[in-house]
């Protein structure tokens, strides 16, 4: 018994991961024929890929078989791409597909590659090419059929958003081998006869084959030489055409074109009412500030006026003179009191007032003269007494 | 310029410059009321235009000259 063995879970294990990590197993393209074809209860479907020398085993789960517009049948070339992967029960390996069409159209996804590639390389994606769209259009054409979904569509949005804008229609085949150059004379048309300000390439949903007038490259040259901007919408939000990448922009569907071509009235309408409050609130405002600096001037006006130079001086006067008035009385107050103050000192010293506290003023009677001292009069004299209230007369006695 | 001959584009703009002079500048109470007019004015164009209700459809086909444009009959 060798040392080194393996169980079959070991050794499928270790091929299954040989598989898996091979990057080419893991994205693959296979061309064959299809035979074998069945499908389960549960809707996966089975089938059996095989040329003259060999035959792979394939399964489709069903949420992948349901996105198949087309199903293969037996005896049928086609090329389908998925995985490899070990059914480890079975000791199979299988091919897991998760895209299938008839063998023809993988050389469209090769044209489409190589095609872009080549554009790409020249520069008809260059972003610095690209055009801003007009913000404002004033006429818009649009290159599509003039039946169908897609033109219905651009002309609701448009109406909705933007009626003022003028559209011109350029209509067209948008499928199948006659598309490619009427599309180009219809894009060259709007630009040499018309005054369009951008151009709405569209065409509604579709499978691959549908689109591919969009990858010619006609098509694609007269969308890069094109003077007026073009926008397109092609198909649904996952398809992108030639035509797109060369496009000035592109829109995911027609609907979402006219979207980006001109503006929403609405919101126009509330920047508008916004611009129309502004102007109003600011014209509010200035003339607040004017009347706020006119009564200001007006108060510094009637400050230096000479009527208020006169009101100033009579107040002045007015002020001084009762100062003055107080002065002077206060002057006279003091005079009086000095007054009082003399009046009193003389009545203390006037012989009236000396009479009134008891003193007499004698007088000899003979001479006349106011005897102030014994020496002037001798027994028998007559004398004269005054008092305060009166005169009497007597005789000296000794 | 007379508001009715301008684009809706250009009374747009107008209106826009408007506003903002009247914000930012220096001007007379007389400037003021003028500029306040003329962009009420400009608004009501506007707003008239945008409310518009017929989208004007025109289908451009080869005609002696070249192409011309022909007004667009109801889509069937």
């Amino acid at each position: 018994m060798p040392d080194n063995y393996f169980t079959v879970s070991q050794i499928t294990d270790y091929i299954k991961e040989l598989i898996e990590v091979d990057p080419l197993l893991q994205d693959v393209w296979v061309e064959g024929e299809v035979s074998n074809f069945s499908q389960s209860t549960l809707g996966h479907i089975y089938f059996t890929l095989k040329d003259e020398g060999a035959s792979i085993r394939c399964v489709m789960w069903r949420s992948l078989a349901e996105r198949q517009v087309y199903l293969p049948g037996d005896g049928e070339a086609v090329i389908a791409h998925g995985h490899i992967s070990i059914y480890e029960a079975r000791g199979l390996y299988q091919f897991y597909v998760d895209t299938v069409q008839p063998a023809g159209l993988g050389s469209l996804y090769l044209q489409f590659e190589a095609l872009k590639e080549r554009l790409a390389a020249e520069g008809l994606f260059a972003e610095e090419h690209k055009r801003p769209l007009p913000p404002f259009p004033r006429r818009l054409g649009v290159v599509t059929s003039p039946t169908g979904a897609a033109i219905r569509d651009i002309l609701r949005v448009l109406g909705r958003r933007y009626p003022l804008v003028e559209v011109v229609l350029s209509p067209t085949l948008v499928q199948g081998d006659e598309a490619p150059p009427q599309i180009v004379a219809a894009i060259e048309a709007l630009n040499r006869y018309t005054d369009v300000d951008a151009i709405i390439l569209a065409r509604g949903g579709g499978s691959l084959e549908e689109l591919w007038a969009f990858n010619d490259e006609g098509v694609a040259r007269a969308v890069y030489a094109s003077r007026v901007p073009v926008i397109t919408g092609v198909g649904h939000e996952i398809d992108f055409t030639i035509a797109d990448f060369v496009a000035d922009v592109r829109a995911p569907t027609p609907s979402a074109a006219a979207e980006m071509a001109v503006p929403d009235r609405e919101e126009l309408k509330a920047t508008l009412a916004s611009w129309s409050e502004r102007l109003a609130q600011e014209l509010a405002r200035r003339i607040k500030e004017k009347r706020r600096a006119f009564k200001a001037e007006e108060e510094a006006l009637l400050r230096l006026s000479p009527r208020a130079k006169i009101e100033g001086y009579r107040q002045r006067i007015d002020d001084l003179m009762r100062s003055a008035a107080s002065n002077l009385g206060h002057r006279l107050a003091l005079l009086r009191e000095r007054l009082r103050g003399r009046i009193l000192q003389l009545e203390s010293l006037s012989p009236t007032g000396v009479l009134g506290r008891g003193y007499s003023i004698t007088r000899h009677l003979g001479t006349g003269q106011v005897v102030k001292s014994v020496a002037q009069v001798k027994e028998g004299d007559r004398i004269g007494i005054r008092v305060s209230d009166g005169e009497f007369t007597g005789t000296v006695n000794e | 310029m007379d508001v009715e001959e301008l684009s809706f584009e250009e009374a747009f703009k107008e209106l826009e410059e408007t506003v903002r002079r009247l914000e930012e500048g220096d001007l007379t109470l007389e400037e003021s009321i003028a500029l306040f007019e003329r962009g009420q004015e400009l608004a009501r164009y506007c707003s008239a235009k945008l409310d518009q209700a017929e989208l004007r459809v025109s289908k451009l086909i080869p005609s002696a000259g070249g192409y011309e444009e022909v007004p667009l009959e109801e889509e069937p």
